[in-house]
């Protein structure tokens, strides 16, 4: 490419270096204010002094996480969904996303099944008809009712379906001839081959269990079942609108909420996703624009 | 092809996950019956008393019906102006950008917030917009009365829409980014021998390049119209601001799992998967024929 150098053009890459720079620090400063908040003196928190950096610095709301069972009863239980709803995920994902890359002389009900995937992901009964269904399968309060409903991630498995229609054939063609089976082929041609996309599917559904918190509200009668999500909805962040009457009491409330506490709490729960974020990013660019583009 | 044997084998690959979604999403479509009935909870769906288009009637009649109506879709429109015009402008100005390790930083950074669940960004928001919060800190600091953000039926709905573009422009950009790394080099070669500037460039090159792109998502944005965020604002409101922020989502939950009216929710709720449906069908066909879009 020829790059101008001209001055007028200097200055405007400064001034859009910048502009990228203030953009990006948007997006990690409420961040970098929780954490701060998290580990500072609650009396500095309330005086407003604190922004991106801890003042007086304590461990005293971990201090008391740490012995809060019902924190790390609730981490327990997305630690669980994620692991279980993830691996659900990842297995009928593959499975079925090869049968649906076939070509159509291949395997003819192709279209059929996928219309009615599509279908299921459009058009779906509702609220209050999924809950009612999830109760009389007698589901309520089981991880059951938190992962099954979701078992295949349609749309998750229509990158993956695409990914698989973009391999060169020539791989089918010769796996055949020294006579591969279609589950031989799978695991050991188009998963290794597809690993991008496989990592970003992965990422999608792990994010997506652990970040989930209106299933674990509305499935769950005891609070003791409630995943980490729906536990901060409840504790930190929704202490029910409806007992909220006045503009007097929204403050009150504010007053008394313990900032630096629920700072943490905050904190702890979107930490497994800034650990395992880095490492699954590289993929997921490529992942998603290799499976949404076609020729 | 002497491959066709295989169909039985591939049946079987298929069969799990298409009982679940008999199960999950198939089954439950008969609960839709009760928008059309008299529902009694100790019949049960298949014996109470249809009563025709009733609920549907009822629901015309409800004052706050209409407001949460009208929330629902002024709130989304603003959401994908918002989000669609800050992830094109921050996709152009990355693509000004020839440092590698610069334009990944940046990248990784700005997607994050889209990782990260409504709960713990409505926790973070209320925290910092709350009256000692940090903003109010600045609002005093310049001079002017603290704002109560989130109990203000001026502010809410702009609170609303500032979170989400927060959280989801960067990310909204990978389309854009993708269609402008598809931009042949040699295009912008030829414009700057012949003189053209950088911002003629960006008009003349880049703009047109990627004008279908930016149609498609403008388009496919329709068939969401009625769902303005469920989880977002679910996590962010009160009673005070249900005036300006209650939308058909957080309404159906209130007056169907909250207060009981299954059939009224139910009502509500078909309501609103039929005109998506409609608006999905729509935007597929307008995605179709003007920046040949298919789905598979």
């Amino acid at each position: 490419m020829v790059v101008s150098r001209t001055a007028g053009s200097k200055i405007a890459d400064g001034i859009i270096l910048i502009a990228l720079l203030l953009m990006a620090f948007l997006c990690i400063a409420p961040l970098l204010h929780v954490a701060a908040i998290s580990l500072s003196d609650s009396a500095k928190v309330s005086a407003g002094l604190v922004s991106f950096l801890p003042l007086g610095i304590n461990f005293d709301s971990y201090i008391k996480i740490m012995n809060d069972s019902r924190f790390y009863e609730a981490f327990g239980i997305s630690v669980q969904r994620v692991l279980l709803g993830g691996l659900i995920n990842f297995v009928l994902c593959v499975l079925m996303a090869y049968p649906l890359s076939r070509e159509k002389s291949e395997f003819k009900p192709r279209n059929l099944y996928m219309w009615f995937l599509i279908f299921t992901m459009m058009f779906s009964a509702g609220l209050v008809p999924t809950y009612i269904t999830i109760k009389s399968l007698h589901l309520m309060d089981t991880i059951w009712a938190l992962v099954l409903p979701g078992a295949v991630p349609v749309f998750n498995l229509i990158l993956l379906v695409n990914f698989f229609r973009n391999l060169p054939k020539e791989l089918d063609e010769a796996a055949y001839m020294d006579g591969a089976g279609p589950l031989y082929l799978l695991f050991y041609v188009y998963i290794p081959l597809s690993l991008p996309a496989i990592a970003t599917i992965t990422l999608f559904s792990i994010v997506g269990h652990w970040n989930s918190f209106f299933d674990g509200l509305i499935y769950m009668n005891y609070p003791e079942n409630f995943p980490l999500q729906t536990y901060i909805s409840q504790v930190v962040i929704n202490i029910d609108p409806n007992n909220i009457t006045n503009v007097n009491d929204v403050s009150a409330l504010a007053a008394i909420s313990n900032r630096t506490l629920s700072a943490a709490k905050i904190f702890l729960s979107m930490l497994p996703i800034l650990l395992i974020y880095p490492f699954l990013q590289r993929y997921f660019i490529t992942g998603i624009t290799l499976g949404s583009v076609k020729e | 092809m002497k491959n066709n044997g295989f169909s039985t084998i591939y049946h079987l690959m298929l069969l799990p996950g298409i009982i679940l979604l008999l199960i999950f999403s198939i089954y439950p479509m008969h609960g839709i019956l009760m928008a059309f009935q008299d529902f009694n909870p100790a019949k049960g769906v298949w014996e109470s008393e249809l009563i025709g288009l009733d609920n549907f009637k009822y629901m015309f009649t409800l004052p706050d019906a209409k407001d949460v109506f009208v929330n629902t879709i002024t709130i989304s429109a603003m959401k994908l102006t918002a989000n669609l015009l800050f992830a094109l402008v921050f996709a152009l100005m990355l693509n000004e950008i020839r440092q590698r390790f610069v334009k990944k930083s940046i990248q990784t950074v700005v997607y994050l917030p889209h990782f990260l669940s409504w709960v713990l960004v409505a926790g973070i928001f209320k925290d910092m917009f709350s009256l000692d919060g940090f903003i109010n800190q600045i609002v005093s600091f310049l001079g002017f009365q603290e704002i109560m953000f989130f109990s203000s039926n001026t502010w809410f709905p702009a609170i609303l829409v500032g979170s989400e573009v927060w959280k989801e422009f960067g990310f909204g950009a990978i389309v854009f980014l993708a269609a402008l790394t598809g931009i042949s080099p040699s295009l912008y070669e030829a414009a700057a021998i012949d003189g053209a500037s950088r911002t003629r460039q960006l008009w003349h090159i880049t703009l047109p390049s990627i004008a279908s792109v930016i149609v498609l998502l403008a388009v496919l944005s329709l068939r969401s119209v009625l769902d303005a965020g469920f989880d977002q604002v679910f996590n962010m409101y009160n009673k005070l601001v249900y005036p300006s922020g209650d939308i058909i989502d957080t309404y159906v939950y209130r007056i169907g799992l909250v207060k009981l009216q299954f059939e009224l929710a139910t009502a509500v709720g078909l309501l609103k998967s039929v005109v998506s449906f409609i608006l999905i069908i729509i935007s597929y066909q307008l995605a179709y024929r003007f920046a040949n879009y298919r789905i598979f």
